[in-house]
C-alpha cells in the first residue's frame, strides 16, 4: 500500500518536473488513466481462473439422485422445525444434554490449556528475535506440516492407539492447536521492541530472565488473545470431533439424533445450545481482538 | 512518587500473571476430573503411538497402486472447496457492499447483514452438514452447500471489515465529486478492495480444503471419504498415503497464495 502510494507520487512528481511530457493515449485518443502492473494483472488473472474453475465444477459436480427443487423445499420445512418448534421427545434429558455441552466446553478446555503451555514453550524457539535461525526453520517446517493435516484425521489416528475417547480427542485436537498457537505466538513475539530484548541482555540477563522478565509481561495480553480465540475454533472442533469420529460431547448426540432418529425438533434444541455458547465466545473474541492484537 | 509508582506497576503485572496462572490450573483440573482425562496416560502413549504411527502409517507399494483414485479424490475435494469458496464470495461481496458500514444502504440492510453472517458464521460446519444431509442425501452437492454456507459467513465478516478499513477514504472523496452509488462502489470501493479480496479467498480456500475432508467424512465423498474407508477396513497403509496427499497440497497452496500475496501487495 505504501508502496504503491510512493510509486504514484514518484509518477506525479516525474510528470510535473519533465515536461513537456508524452501522455499515453488510446486508439481513441483519450488519455490513459489505468497502468497495467504485476500487482494489478495477478489478482485479475486469478479471479478469472478461479470463476472458470467453480463454473466447470458445477456443471460436472455429482448432485446425487435427488431432485433438487424437492430437496430444496425438504431442506426448508426442515430449517422450519429446527429453528421454529425445538422440543425434546425425552430420548435425551435436558440435564444430559447439559452434561455433553459440559464435556465439549470441557474437551476444548484441556486441549487449549496444554495447548498453550506447549506452544509458548515451542514458541520461544521459533521466534526469530530471541531463537537460532537453523532452529527456528526447523520448527516452522514440522509445524506447517502438523497444521496440513486437518484436526479430524489427527483424532482418528490417536483412537486407534489410545482407544475412543476424551483422551485421544484430546491429545488429536492438541496437535493442530500446537502448530496454529506457535506460529501466532511467535510472530507476537517477534512484533516486541527490540530496544527491550537489547537493554536486557546489555546487562547480563540469562536467556530465560529475558522471557520471564521481557517477553512475557509485554505480550501476556496479545497471547491470552490468542488462546481465548483458540477456544473459540476448538469448541467446534470438539462438536465435530463428537460427531465424525465419536469421541464423546455434544456432537455424538447430534450425531444420534440427526442420522438415527431424524428428529429435527430434537436437533433444533441442539442447535440452540450451540449457539448460545458460540455467540458468548464471538462477542468476548471480538472484543479482545479489537483491543489487543489489531493494532489500529 | 515515581520509584513506588513503579514499582506498583510491578506488582500488579506479577499479581497479574500470577492469578492467570492459577485460574488456569483450577479450571484445568476441574475440567479433567469432569471430561476424565488422564494427563499422564495420554502423554506416555504420545511415544509409542509415533513409533506406530511410523511403521503402520508408511505407504507401501501396495498403496502407490491406488494413488490414482487417491488424486482424483483429492482433486474433487480441491474443487469443491475452490467452488464453494467463490459462490460464497459472490453472495458474501453482495451483502457485505449493501452492509458494511461505509457503503450500507441504510440501517436495515446494515443490521440485517450482520445477523445473517453471524448466524451463518455461528452455526458449526458439521451441525450444516448433517441438517443438509437429511434433504440432499450423500452427495457432493450436500458437502458443497455446508461448505458454502460457514464460508459466506466467515467472508461477509471479513470483507465488510476490509471495506471499513480501505475504502473509507475513496468513498467520502468520490461522495464529493458527485458519483453516484454504482460508480463509487464500482470504480472506488471495488478496485481498491480487490487484492485483498483475492487474500482473502485464497486463505479461505485452503482452510476449506481442510473442512472439506471434515465433511467429506460425513457425506461420503471426496478424500475425507476414502480416508474413513481404508480407516475403518484397517488399511492403514493407504490412510497414510491419504494424508501425505493431503500435507502436500495444503503446503504447496499455502506457498503459493504467499508467493501471490507479495506479488500483490
Amino acid at each position: 500500500m505504501v508502496q504503491r502510494q510512493s510509486e504514484l507520487e514518484l509518477a506525479v512528481t516525474e510528470t510535473v518536473l519533465a515536461q513537456p511530457t508524452k501522455i499515453r493515449r488510446n486508439a481513441k485518443k483519450k488519455i490513459r488513466i489505468r497502468v497495467w502492473k504485476t500487482y494489478r494483472i495477478v489478482p485479475w488473472v486469478l479471479f478469472t481462473l478461479l470463476t472458470s474453475i467453480s463454473i466447470y465444477t458445477l456443471f460436472t459436480m455429482d448432485y446425487g439422485e435427488v431432485v433438487l427443487l424437492d430437496a430444496t423445499r425438504q431442506f426448508f420445512t426442515d430449517l422450519q422445525r429446527i429453528f421454529l418448534q425445538p422440543r425434546l421427545s425425552g430420548r435425551f434429558s435436558f440435564e444430559t444434554l447439559l452434561q455433553a455441552l459440559g464435556m465439549t466446553v470441557g474437551l476444548a478446555v484441556i486441549t487449549t490449556l496444554l495447548g498453550g503451555v506447549t506452544a509458548f514453550l515451542m514458541a520461544l524457539f521459533t521466534a526469530r528475535n530471541i531463537s537460532h535461525s537453523g532452529l527456528s526453520n526447523a520448527i516452522r517446517t514440522v509445524m506447517s506440516f502438523i497444521r496440513a493435516v486437518p484436526t479430524i484425521l489427527w483424532v482418528m489416528i490417536f483412537s486407534i492407539l489410545i482407544g475412543l475417547g476424551a483422551n485421544a480427542a484430546i491429545i488429536g485436537m492438541s496437535f493442530h492447536t500446537i502448530a496454529y498457537l506457535t506460529k501466532v505466538f511467535s510472530e507476537s513475539i517477534e512484533e516486541i521492541d527490540s530496544g527491550v530484548i537489547e537493554a536486557l541482555r546489555a546487562c547480563g540477563a540469562s536467556w530465560w530472565q529475558v522471557v520471564f522478565q521481557a517477553i512475557l509481561p509485554s505480550c501476556m495480553t496479545a497471547l491470552l488473545s490468542w488462546l481465548f480465540i483458540r477456544f473459540e475454533i476448538n469448541f467446534t472442533n470438539a462438536i465435530a470431533v463428537g460427531a465424525a469420529a465419536g469421541a464423546g460431547g455434544l456432537g455424538f448426540q447430534l450425531a444420534m439424533t440427526s442420522s438415527f432418529y431424524f428428529d429435527f425438533h430434537e436437533i433444533g434444541v441442539l442447535v440452540y445450545m450451540i449457539l448460545a455458547v458460540v455467540a458468548i465466545l464471538e462477542v468476548v473474541a471480538i472484543r479482545l481482538r479489537k483491543k489487543y492484537i489489531i493494532h489500529a | 512518587m515515581d520509584k513506588t509508582l513503579n514499582q506498583d506497576l510491578f506488582r500488579k503485572k506479577k499479581q497479574f500473571l500470577f492469578v492467570t496462572l492459577f485460574s488456569f490450573v483450577v479450571v484445568y483440573v476441574v475440567f479433567s476430573q469432569f471430561v476424565g482425562f488422564q494427563f499422564g496416560a495420554a502423554i506416555a502413549a504420545i511415544p509409542q503411538s509415533f513409533v506406530w504411527l511410523f511403521t503402520n502409517f508408511i505407504p507401501t507399494e501396495n498403496s502407490i497402486q491406488s494413488l490414482p483414485l487417491i488424486l482424483s479424490k483429492l482433486l474433487e475435494t480441491v474443487l469443491l472447496s475452490i467452488t464453494a469458496t467463490m459462490t460464497a464470495t459472490v453472495f458474501s461481496l453482495i451483502t457485505a457492499i449493501i452492509g458494511s458500514e461505509t457503503t450500507g444502504l441504510n440501517k436495515g440492510t446494515k443490521t440485517v447483514a450482520r445477523v445473517f453472517a453471524s448466524f451463518f458464521r455461528n452455526i458449526p460446519i458439521v451441525v450444516w452438514a448433517m441438517v443438509l444431509l437429511l434433504s440432499f442425501k450423500q452427495n457432493e452437492f450436500t458437502g458443497y452447500l455446508a461448505i458454502t454456507f460457514t464460508t459466506y459467513g466467515y467472508l461477509t465478516r471479513s470483507f465488510m471489515e476490509t471495506i471499513d478499513e480501505v475504502a473509507g477514504s475513496i468513498t467520502e472523496a468520490m461522495t464529493a465529486t458527485g458519483a453516484s452509488y454504482f460508480a463509487i462502489i464500482f470504480q472506488g470501493v471495488l478496485p481498491m478492495v480487490f487484492g485483498q479480496l483475492i487474500s482473502w479467498i485464497l486463505f479461505m480456500i485452503e482452510n476449506n480444503i481442510r473442512d472439506a475432508t471434515l465433511v467429506g467424512i460425513l457425506t461420503g465423498t471426496g478424500i475425507g471419504f476414502l480416508f474413513d474407508l481404508y480407516y475403518k477396513k484397517f488399511r492403514y497403509d493407504m490412510a497414510g498415503m491419504v494424508i501425505l496427499t493431503i500435507v502436500i497440497i495444503v503446503i504447496a497452496l499455502e506457498l503459493s497464495s504467499n508467493k501471490i500475496r507479495r506479488m500483490i501487495h
